[in-house]
């Protein structure tokens, strides 16, 4: 990377200081256990400051940028504009159950959710914190020293989010869908949407989160997801991350899951100019079964970064992996999967693959998929490629009337669909067609 | 009548080794020529280098089809213009679709032509028809582009979509190597339902078996990088009968 090892950001650090003074001294009255967990994450987030290139983490992913850049808080979005934003992403089904976000707070007017049965929230999370204090508590106190700095940066600053609590045994069919939208009207601005998803025993659930912004409005969104699976829950989660390519986009997000329970996840990431997400799960309970899927299609100067873990914890878990990468031009990417089973989780049943097509010599994949086993009665696998187009399949399209261009866009397609044909919200499967043919690919 | 191709002191070599040392071929609309001829003697060069295959450089002569300069166009412009090749080792395309893959050809060549493009129902109605031809399972042309597929299902496949094609010059590129007699006697009868007066073949082959099911009106024999013999379907069975040991004594 050219960016400077060493972000200047001791000015950035000071100014977070200060906002965050502002804040609790503007912000509502909230719980008294809310304002110590901020002010933990703060210092927790003052004492480590920004992540550099030295981090092992970090390594291949230069924060510099975000670092050195004084993002404010965001100004108020217009609705119209907002409404426009909104419509320009397709996805019209998904409107039965949506809450949308605009520059991080909650928007009634452009959110809709139809009745749900008795006992579901799907509601934004400063007011489930009024209404379900003794929900959310138990979850937003367990925060510590192995968090990421952008994690408590987040945890420090929260605005809004989303609350969606599924109540023992029930099914709810039609997808969730959540909405955040930035404007960036005036200057750069950060948010930090924060969801909570409580899947009681034996409940299930498909959530959606998209991240959209105005095309060049640069802006930060420093988003924290954490998904709590109890036994049986069966938990579909995708995000859709079109952010503008202005813009910075880092993410955590984060599934607990209990026995027996199912969660699956597709990160989808096309937008921002850095993207960056640190997806863990950590499996609780004996037959949990967890699949990381993921797909990024980048271009330009374009870098995303993919942090995985999963957690072997207990014995007859299965973990499914599997991330592919398209890039263009001089974008980067970063995979780094980790699967860690623990000396108790025999049986374990873990397969992990990252494969990347690269699309331009000058383009740039470091990938690392690492297994850490400490138990002897298990299978593992994994694996990661990097390639170029296959020049005999290119020659076998072409020597049968297809142009060149158009048969770059086939092989490209083809090496995504066993991940695109997987998506099991028909809605989401359609416009991530829509997006690979527009020529985010 | 106009030559369908004509192909001139073709030259053509790969990673800096000549391998065709000047080819002369002419054929008309309608023939059936068959080029026979040792391993390595350029077989299948010519036929890459005349689908188009950049791996392959032409460093002299020149080929018409139908009068165009054909090696001046890309790949996908020859097969515009009526060309096709039934690879001899058919790419598997992992993720492809093969009737996704087939309407996307058949719609280029239609656009190509000016034509309509043909709608799914169209289209699928064609496949349908098609697919009967060369008897493959209609379940394999609906998943990826030959991938899974046995050796004579790649063959098929490859005459099938000639059969969609429908082009104005195929070349069968050792479309028997690995072919049951089954299998052989359900590909050239579908390459039979294709010959017409306008439309030319050229066949190429090790064996003389072929011949007995798809008959040439030509057979010329290929060595090393030159067609040294040029004659009537007897002389492949001369081959047959002889090898190509005799070729060797005359060709030094």
């Amino acid at each position: 990377m050219e960016m400077p090892d060493e972000p200047d950001s001791k000015d950035t650090i000071a100014e977070i200081r200060s906002q965050f003074l502002e804040c609790v001294s503007s912000r509502e009255e909230g719980p008294g256990w809310l304002a110590l967990v901020r002010k933990n994450a703060l210092e927790r987030f003052l004492d480590k400051g920004f992540p550099t290139t030295r981090d092992e983490d970090w390594r291949f992913t230069s924060v510099a940028a975000i670092a050195s850049t004084s993002f404010g808080p965001p100004k108020e979005g217009d609705d119209e504009q907002a409404r426009t934003l909104r419509k320009s992403l397709g996805l019209a089904e998904l409107k039965r159950h949506e809450l949308v976000f605009v520059n991080g707070r909650f928007s009634e007017v452009l959110s809709s959710v139809e009745d749900l049965p008795e006992g579901v929230a799907v509601t934004s999370l400063s007011r489930a914190i009024v209404e379900h204090p003794e929900r959310i508590q138990p979850v937003l106190s367990t925060s510590d020293e192995a968090e990421t700095a952008f994690f408590d940066w987040n945890e420090a600053f929260w605005g809004d989010g989303a609350f969606i609590l599924l109540p023992k045994g029930v099914a709810l069919e039609a997808p969730i869908h959540l909405v955040f939208l930035t404007l960036g009207a005036g200057g750069p601005s950060v948010s930090h949407p924060r969801n909570l998803i409580l899947a009681e025993a034996s409940s299930q659930a498909r959530i959606i989160e998209t991240y959209a912004g105005i095309d060049d409005a640069v802006y930060f969104t420093n988003a924290v997801t954490a998904v709590v699976a109890d036994e049986g829950a069966v938990i579909d989660h995708y995000k859709i991350q079109r952010e503008s390519v202005s813009a910075f986009h880092v993410a955590s997000l984060d599934f607990v899951q209990g026995r027996s329970a199912t969660v699956s996840d597709y990160s989808l990431s096309f937008g921002a100019r850095l993207a960056r997400n640190d997806i863990r799960a950590a499996l609780d309970g004996e037959g949990a079964d967890v699949t990381l899927n993921g797909l990024y299609v980048v271009k330009d100067r374009q870098h995303v970064d993919h942090h995985t873990v999963i957690d072997h914890r207990v014995a007859h878990c299965t973990s499914r992996e599997l991330y592919k990468g398209v890039l263009d031009d001089a974008a980067s990417g970063v995979f780094n999967g980790r699967v860690i089973v623990r000396p108790d989780a025999q049986k374990t049943d873990a397969r992990q693959s990252n494969k990347n097509l690269l699309l331009s010599k000058d383009a740039l994949v470091d990938t690392n998929p690492q297994l850490e086993i400490n138990a002897d009665d298990v299978k593992c696998a994994h694996g990661a490629t990097i390639g170029q187009l296959d020049g005999e399949a290119l020659f076998y399209l072409r020597s049968r009337g297809i142009a060149l261009p158009e048969a770059r866009r086939i092989l490209t397609e083809g090496f995504m669909a066993d991940v695109s044909d997987r998506v099991r919200v028909a809605a989401v499967r359609e416009a991530l067609r829509e997006l690979l043919f527009s020529g985010a690919a | 009548m106009t030559a369908l191709i004509e192909i001139k002191n073709l030259h053509a070599s790969a990673e800096g080794k000549e391998i065709l040392h000047g080819i002369d071929l002419t054929i008309q609309p309608g023939e059936v020529h068959a080029i026979m001829g040792p391993n390595g003697s350029g077989k299948s060069t010519l036929s890459q280098v005349l689908a188009g295959r950049d791996s392959f450089e032409v460093t002299d002569g020149e080929v018409f089809f139908r009068g165009k300069d054909l090696l001046a166009m890309t790949p996908e412009q020859r097969a515009c213009e009526g060309v096709f090749l039934a690879f001899q080792y058919p790419v598997e395309i992992p993720g492809v679709n093969n009737t996704y893959f087939l309407k996307a050809a058949l719609n280029s060549l239609r656009r190509y032509r000016g034509e309509p493009e043909l709608d799914a129902m169209d289209f699928l109605e064609l496949v349908r028809e098609k697919v009967k031809l060369v008897e493959l399972d209609e379940a394999l042309i609906n998943r990826s582009v030959n991938e899974g597929f046995s050796g004579g299902e790649k063959k098929r496949n490859e005459i099938f979509q000639m059969a969609v094609l429908e082009p104005t010059f195929a070349i069968l590129d050792e479309t028997d190597s690995g072919l049951d007699i089954d299998a052989l006697k359900v590909v050239s009868a579908g390459v039979n339902a294709l010959r017409n007066p306008e439309r030319s073949i050229l066949v190429i082959t090790h064996y003389q078996r072929l011949l007995d099911y798809i008959v040439p009106d030509f057979v010329h024999v290929l060595y090393d990088g030159r067609i040294v013999r040029s004659g009537g379907k007897e002389l492949a069975l001369k081959l047959e009968e002889e090898g190509y040991g005799w070729l060797e004594t005359k060709a030094s």
